[in-house]
């Protein structure tokens, strides 16, 4: 039984070890922020922070995360969380808004490593994120605007 | 039940005038209140009417008739709403109407319903006299308690003043409420338009940006399982047998049933009642199944192409004039299935307790599903309330005549043989093998050039399944969602034939963002192009010589495109290539260049210009953001996806790896221009998907010589 | 009406061109001349080493490929400083520690600890066997690793023996770790010869 925390509360599931993190997240601890599309890491609905770093909880077992750090939509914090989401309102990025939670995940990991990327930087560490509405002008962009905030 | 096709509807659109259907005394809080129930309504509110509730703490809260999936509907008829009322744009809010084929009917439609494009259209008129209704009463209400006149008093920012008093919406909702209720409120004149017309940030941004935006997967009910289906992967195959004893074996499986739809898994968690559904072991029955491949498919639409369909459209005498012909061009376009692939899958939720059950779900057709419900569970349709929900994308998946999700979340209610809650979940593996296809396709062209370069001859044969056929839009005869776009064409072409080969497959056909346009705008616009191309025309100034006298909106975008992309007849600069397409859908008119690169055998877009006339732009925040998402839609489909049926049958995509979504590594710059105009809005939800295939085959053509005859342009996946 | 059952297949994993077994080293005792054995001994080794498992994280410039027809990796990722991705999008933020199947249906995410791309200097994709053999022994090239490292890393690196246990839906190299060290370390007696 695998002990973690996630959003920096300590939880134990009793649940078997090879559940993925997502269904966890979402079944056993009703946080609903992080999204299922596809299950095998294609789309990036999923993405949660472990650890700091950007993973796909579809395909994370929780029994690979004892003593991890889980962060999710709803209790990630710091500046780049703030520019991002920022961003993200300022020039209505979303449309239907599924695979937001997953890029916001993924925009706030490259901007902790990269505090100014390029398009290029952009579409290397977004590619792995679908939006089936096509909102990929105005991620790009809204990265960008989170980048001149956090500069600013 | 009255049901107009969009057709009908938009025919008759320019004189149709639309009524707020509301009592004649306001005391009766009329519409919201009937169909919210009474406890819902805060003490001291306002509700004029079934759309606005104006509450004492200052809030206007929209009902949205319209599902809102990304395509804006929430905060353009908040919009048309504010702008009425004169309310400051910080306190709109806006909530689902629940299902009521009555009182949320889809003007269009005749019940309640999202697609076609038509949800600001149809609401326009509706929505603005909801406001200028709500504001009559609240200025009547002001004068009332500070006994001034009430043509005198002056409303700003949601604030009612005679000039020595003043008091807010909130201030006022009480009184208004006891007042009358105009039956056709004015409503502004354009030029005292201040929302309307403006970039209006979307009131779902923020909850989409931080994970609290609720959507059908996310409602969880107490003691509720989750349920997922086996479902056959050769369309129309029905459960032989199945063995559920190694699935009921797995921790968390509480029970599996059959179900018209398959074989249902129920469990505690998702993770289980997947687990269980791997371990189900089942037979399928192929009697009525599509065992075809889709090679095979594509094989006995060519061959029906050969024959005559229904007429479509006719004009002159299209067979003498490419017999009489300089030169005759021909082809043959074949485009494959399409799933839509929400990026939410289809899911449902339902709870039934003593003899009544709730419904969340993403539905496009509430009242079907809803309907659907009530009737699987034998219940009364006063006891089925249907809440409907934020949905993750649907590009007309949702769209159900069947109401197939609504059937199968009460089927799995049924069988469970008890009171309870249930959600389904579909998964990518469900989404992509599920049919409700954008249909298989065959267009067969002719085309004749005289020796002078004029085209004078056109022949159009498009064979497909109807997806009218068998739903309540049936109207018989020719389904014009199997051709539209390939008539009523924006060109005068003085010979033209346009027919309709009918095929009946076992697997469902639905309507895909932009519905027959999907096909026809990439037949047309490729094949009028090479007939420019050998005519020795430019592709811009060829199709403006082509275009109807009438055609002045298609030509007014045709010519703002070309100006924005600095359009001269180059075709072909250093590596980039450039291509053009025009074409009209849902009444809103849409032309495109694009520039492109060969990247490897494919082309790479880099970027896309694009002008819309949709009318009146009601937030060309959101029309923008709509063309950008349309374009990208179109593009990845164009260039990757493709559903097939293997031998027997098998469909052979299952996810994302092998149906590829377009990324944000592949996605081009894309510049909006939107005409100015004083016509009544139209849609933005679809038509700038239709010409993105089209442009790119033909600046495809320029750079090597041909554009593909078949779609998508990666014929083998990837 | 003609009524027929059919039991839905599993998509079967396609069959490599490859022998599907590594011979053993008492095999290659037959031959005769020590530097012609070599080179049949290295010629097996590259079973191993050009099979679809190795050759699709040795890639000779960006980025990796996957599947037995070695088609681009899916979604596009980048080979990044490290060897390990963009940031934003290392190679963890899919791959774990271990093998993962997936739950909707069949098919399975590798994973193992560490996961990454070789570098450069080792890459293999569209070198010939001789190009392969010469890389291998040249310390500029292959991690400044002497013949005794090189075998340790063939033999015993686990990232390596992920290649025989490589997760549903992927087919494995031919023989086994051990095996593979083995004929490894009898390429290595007889000379590390390189094929001509």
């Amino acid at each position: 039984m695998a002990t973690f925390t996630v959003n920096g509360k300590d939880v134990t599931l009793e649940v078997p070890d090879d559940t993925p993190l997502l269904w966890a997240l979402r079944d056993d601890l009703r946080l609903t922020g992080t999204k299922f599309g596809c299950g095998i890491a294609q789309c990036g609905a999923c993405t949660v922070m472990v650890d700091g770093m950007p993973r796909r909880s579809c395909v994370t077992p929780i029994g690979t995360l004892d003593g991890a750090s889980v962060e999710t939509i709803e209790g990630i914090e710091g500046p780049e969380v703030e520019a991002v989401q920022a961003a993200w309102v300022g020039i209505d990025v979303p449309q239907c808004g599924w695979c937001q939670s997953g890029q916001v995940m993924s925009a706030v990991g490259l901007l902790r490593m990269n505090p100014a990327p390029t398009d290029e930087d952009i579409d290397n560490a977004m590619a792995g994120n679908v939006c089936r509405c096509a909102t990929y002008v105005r991620i790009r962009q809204a990265i960008h605007d989170a980048a001149d905030m956090l500069e600013g | 039940m009255t049901v107009q096709t969009r057709r009908q509807f938009l025919a008759a659109s320019a004189g149709l005038v639309i009524g707020v259907a509301l009592p004649i005394r306001a005391r009766a809080q009329s519409g919201a209140a009937a169909a919210l129930g009474d406890g819902t309504l805060a003490e001291g509110s306002f509700a004029p009417n079934a759309f606005v509730r104006v509450a004492p703490d200052n809030t206007i809260t929209v009902f949205c008739k319209h599902i809102e999936f990304g395509q804006g509907p929430y905060t353009g008829l908040a919009t048309l709403v504010a702008e009425e009322m004169d309310a400051d744009w910080s306190q709109m809010r806006v909530e689902a109407a629940p299902a009521d084929d009555e009182l949320y009917k889809n003007l269009a439609f005749g019940i309640q319903g999202t697609g076609g494009s038509t949800a600001m259209a149809n609401s326009w008129m509706q929505m603005r006299q909801a406001g200028a209704a709500a504001r009559a009463m609240l200025v009547a209400a002001a004068a009332e308690r500070w006994g001034s006149d009430a043509a005198t008093l002056t409303v700003s920012a949601g604030t009612v003043s005679d000039g020595s008093n003043s008091a807010t919406f909130g201030e006022l909702a009480e009184a208004a409420a006891a007042q009358d209720v105009p039956v056709e409120p004015a409503v502004k004149n354009p030029s005292e338009f201040t929302l309307i017309g403006t970039d209006r940030p979307k009131v779902d941004s923020r909850s989409k940006s931080d994970g609290t935006a609720m959507f059908t997967m996310d409602v969880y009910r107490d003691g509720m399982e989750t349920v997922v289906v086996r479902r056959p992967r050769v369309i129309g195959a029905t459960v032989a047998s199945f063995d559920d004893a190694a699935a009921l074996e797995v921790p968390g499986v509480t029970a599996v049933r059959q179900i018209p739809q398959g074989v249902a898994v129920y469990a505690t968690s998702t993770a289980a009642a997947l687990k269980g559904r791997e371990a189900l072991s089942v037979e399928w029955d192929y009697t009525d199944a599509e065992t075809r491949s889709s090679e095979e498919i594509f094989a006995a639409f060519s061959e029906a192409a050969r024959s005559p369909g229904l007429e479509a459209e006719k004009v002159g005498d299209s067979a003498g004039a490419i017999a009489a012909a300089e030169t005759v061009h021909e082809a043959e376009f074949l485009f494959p299935f399409l799933a839509h692939a929400p990026l939410e899958p289809l899911d449902a939720v339902l709870e039934l307790k003593d003899g009544k059950a709730e419904i969340w779900m993403g539905a496009q057709f509430p009242g079907a599903d809803k309907g659907a419900v009530t009737q699987v569970l034998g219940l009364e349709p006063a006891d089925v309330t249907m809440n409907v929900m934020l949905a993750g994308g649907s590009f007309g998946r949702r769209a159900q005549p069947t109401a197939h999700i609504g059937v199968e979340i009460a089927s799995i209610a049924k069988a469970a043989g008890r009171d309870g809650a249930w959600k389904l979940v579909w998964t990518r593996e469900d989404d992509l093998t599920g049919a409700y296809y954008r249909p298989i396709t065959v267009h067969r062209m002719r085309g004749g050039i005289a020796a002078d370069g004029s085209i004078v001859g056109w022949e159009d044969r498009v064979v497909n399944q109807s997806i009218m056929a068998g739903t309540p839009f049936d109207q018989g005869g020719a389904d014009p969602t199997s051709f539209e776009g390939s008539t009523n064409m924006p060109y005068a072409l003085p010979n033209l034939t346009v027919d309709w080969v009918k095929q009946e497959l076992p697997v469902a056909p639905l309507w895909w963002r932009s519905v027959g346009h999907t096909h026809t705008a990439y037949a047309t616009e490729v094949f009028l192009d090479e007939l420019l191309e050998k005519a020795g025309k430019d592709p811009v100034q060829g199709r403006l010589d082509l275009l109807k006298d009438e055609a002045g909106r298609d030509r007014a975008v045709l010519e703002r495109v070309a100006e924005m992309a600095g359009w001269d007849g180059t075709k072909v600069r250093g590596d980039r290539a450039y291509g053009v397409a025009l074409h009209e859908s849902f009444q809103s008119y849409v032309a495109q260049i694009v520039e492109i690169s060969d990247a490897g055998g494919l082309p790479r877009v880099h970027k896309v210009w694009c002008a819309i006339d949709c009318g009146i732009a009601v937030n060309p925040n959101v029309i923008r953001a709509q063309i950008e998402g349309g374009i990208g839609y179109g593009l990845g489909t164009a260039l990757y996806n493709e559903l097939t049926l293997g031998e027997g049958g098998e469909v052979q995509q299952l996810n994302f790896d092998t149906y590829r979504m377009l990324r944000i590594n592949e996605m081009p710059e894309v510049e909006v221009a939107i005409i100015d105009s004083d016509a009544d809005p139209t849609g933005v939800g679809e038509p700038g998907t239709p010409p993105i295939a089209p442009a790119v085959a033909n600046a495809w053509r320029a750079l090597t010589g041909s554009s593909p005859r078949r779609l998508p342009f990666a014929r083998a996946g990837v | 009406m003609k009524k027929w059952l059919m039991i839905a297949a599993l998509a079967a994993t396609p069959a490599l061109a490859q022998d599907a077994e590594l011979r053993a080293v008492g095999d290659f005792d037959d031959i005769e001349g020590e530097e012609v054995r070599s080179v049949a001994l290295f010629e097996e080794m590259l079973k191993v080493i050009e099979h679809p498992r190795c050759l699709n994280c040795h890639p000779v410039n960006g980025g990796p490929t996957q599947g037995d027809d070695m088609t681009p990796h899916m979604p596009p990722v980048v080979r990044g400083d490290a060897d390990f991705g963009a940031p934003g999008m290392f190679c963890t933020t899919c791959h774990g520690t271990q093998n993962v199947a997936f739950v909707t249906g069949d098919g399975s995410i590798p994973g193992h600890e560490p996961w990454a791309l070789a570098p450069v200097s080792m890459g293999w994709q569209g070198l010939s066997g001789a190009e392969i053999c010469a890389q291998l022994k040249d310390p500029e090239r292959n991690g400044d690793r002497d013949l005794a490292e090189l075998h340790e890393h063939m033999a015993e690196d686990g990232l390596v023996g992920w290649g025989w246990h490589p997760g549903d839906g992927r087919t494995p190299v031919p023989g086994t770790q051990e095996a593979f060290g083995e004929i490894v370390q009898a390429w290595i007696d007889t000379g590390a010869a390189c094929p001509g």
